[in-house]
């Protein structure tokens, strides 16, 4: 059996825990640079803030209804993500991280007739109690149905109690009629519209479509997902967990129209790709660069531009990627735009240990070397000692946060005050 | 080697060798005296493992103010509060009541919930349904500068 474990509006509930004052009461996050609304609770979304909302357009909506609006702190998020973690761990050693506020469970060699119900009652209310953070439990025999029992379990708390067991026939039939195309894991927007021409609007209506039709006209994905709704265990834990893309995009603190400025910034965000790469183990074929002007002030002129550069050989080397994206920014750049937004994408990743050889062209094997020790003195040291010489030596990341709570459980000065 | 095998539980025994061939040191051999204090080393002291039960429940508050000086909590003193254990009559907890956190000793009996302050000077407080009362953690350590 697989259980999906997810945390309730994760960032709202961490704000609540050191300030319980939010409770009950409307609260957003903003991401960073506090451009726009990245959380929000329930309460939020029930007064209309929509997710993604500019801050600045919203901010008198957010007065008007006593919104509670904040900077996100990731500092704390990480610890509490890190502390459900490893009270998941106690449960099953089978744990797999999946987002920062969700974690699939995996139950080996359980008995076939172990009262779940209890069990992931009892992982709710230790990870409440111990850390005050509130979950939904989902248990069913496959991932992708345990995705759907934490669905059933958060949309109807009082009926559930926070957690759903998928464990007979009919419980499946019903909460796959229950759950809409589009909110099933893995269907996006491209395939629900696909899905509903063909007049497919739940779940259940998916898993009637022929596996014919299934194979010919989407990809192994989709099948593998269709047998999984069926209950039959095909994703396995770690299946979709090596990233497909990974990327750094950010808004800046004002708008830029200096090249060095932005080149430096994309220079940043290279890095900080390569550097992700390394850590999963995967190389690059794909380097796409984007930038633009503000698009909310359209009085000034505007531009957006992307550009995707395929490498020759797969890379994961910081000198390599950074150079790239460079080159590819200068070019994108167009003298007297204010630019606001830019961003790097690393795509058509491959694992590093065992990617193609070409005969021509090889990159440096000292790169291999260097960005190792590289990696090395930055984890030893920290605040990124080391870097490429485009990059400002003295910028870190600089980002507006006028609206930060406090790193309640990181650092010793912000701790909460008891009387 | 299994020694029993059940749905959920396999049970091991190691498995043991014969003395055979020789033993390693690693001390170093030296031709003067050896170390006496080789045999008696051990792990360092360390404050976490003392004062951290339940490191993911654990928490730190500072206390402001005098209310529980009694019980040898000061003004700026730092606070140890395991969420995990259970609130029960006499215990130390942070508690949040109507919109502010307090640390108090806990007074619990039939009629109800007492916060009992260590300090003549501050009142006993009376947990009614009219209060906005959550206990937070209860404490179990305090670190002061000296």
């Amino acid at each position: 059996m697989f259980a999906l474990v997810d945390c309730n509006n994760f960032y709202a509930s961490c704000e609540r825990v050191f300030n319980p004052n939010l409770q009950g009461k409307p609260v957003a996050i903003l991401s960073n640079n506090d451009g726009c609304v990245i959380s929000r609770s329930d309460e939020a979304k029930a007064v209309g803030l929509p997710m993604g909302a500019p801050i600045f357009k919203w901010d008198a909506f957010c007065k008007t209804n006593g919104i509670t609006v904040l900077s996100s702190n990731y500092p704390l998020y990480g610890d509490m993500t890190s502390r459900v973690m490893s009270i998941l761990n106690q449960f099953t050693p089978d744990v797999e991280l999946y987002s920062i506020d969700e974690s699939f469970l995996e139950f080996k060699n359980f008995k076939a007739d172990y009262n779940y119900d209890d069990y992931g009652n009892q992982i709710r209310t230790r990870i409440l109690k111990w850390t005050g953070i509130p979950t939904c439990v989902g248990v069913a025999p496959t991932k992708a149905l345990s995705k759907v029992a934490n669905k059933v379990a958060r949309k109807f708390p009082k009926e559930t109690g926070g957690v759903y067991v998928i464990d007979t026939e009919e419980k499946r039939i019903k909460a796959l009629k229950w759950i809409k195309i589009e909110d099933v894991w893995g269907i996006g927007r491209g395939l629900t519209k696909r899905l509903k021409l063909k007049n497919c609007k739940t779940a259940y209506d998916f898993t009637q479509l022929s596996d014919n039709w299934v194979r010919k006209n989407f990809s192994v994905t989709e099948s593998r997902l269709k047998r999984d709704l069926e209950g039959t265990p095909t994703l396995q834990l770690d299946d979709i967990k090596t990233k497909r893309a990974i990327a750094t995009t950010r808004s800046f603190d004002y708008t830029y129209s200096d090249i060095n400025y932005i080149k430096e910034r994309i220079s940043t965000f290279a890095t900080s790709c390569a550097e992700k790469l390394r850590k999963q183990g995967s190389s690059c074929h794909v380097i796409i660069v984007l930038l633009s002007s503000d698009r909310h002030k359209k009085d000034l002129e505007q531009h957006r531009g992307s550009m995707a550069i395929s490498l020759p050989y797969p890379t994961n080397s910081s000198l390599i990627i950074s150079n790239q994206a460079v080159k590819a920014v200068t070019s994108l750049f167009k003298k007297g735009i204010k630019y606001k937004r830019a961003g790097v994408i690393v795509s058509g990743l491959v694992p590093t240990n065992n990617f193609q050889l070409n005969m021509f062209e090889h990159e440096n094997p000292k790169h291999k070397y260097l960005m190792h020790a590289i990696d090395g003195l930055n984890t030893k040291y920290g605040d990124y000692k080391i870097k490429i010489a485009n990059q400002d030596l003295k910028r870190t990341w600089k980002m507006r946060q006028e609206r930060l709570s406090p790193r309640y459980t990181t650092n010793i000065n912000d701790i909460i005050i008891v009387k | 080697m299994q020694l029993h095998k059940s749905n959920t539980l396999t049970f091991f025994a190691p498995k043991t060798y014969n003395n055979s061939g020789a033993h390693f040191f690693d001390a170093g051999i030296s031709a003067g005296f050896p170390s006496p204090a080789e045999d008696f080393k051990e792990q360092r002291l360390s404050l976490d493992r003392e004062l951290v039960k339940n490191k993911e429940a654990t928490f730190f508050a500072r206390v402001s103010g005098q209310s529980m000086i009694g019980a040898g909590l000061d003004d700026n003193d730092l606070l140890v509060i395991d969420r995990s254990l259970e609130p029960t009559n006499n215990k130390i907890a942070v508690c949040f009541l109507d919109g502010e956190f307090t640390v108090k000793r806990l007074k619990v009996n039939a009629e109800g919930i007492w916060l009992q302050p260590e300090n003549p000077n501050y009142p006993i407080i009376k947990v009614t349904t009219e209060n906005d009362f959550v206990i937070w953690g209860i404490v179990t350590n305090v670190i002061k500068k000296v």
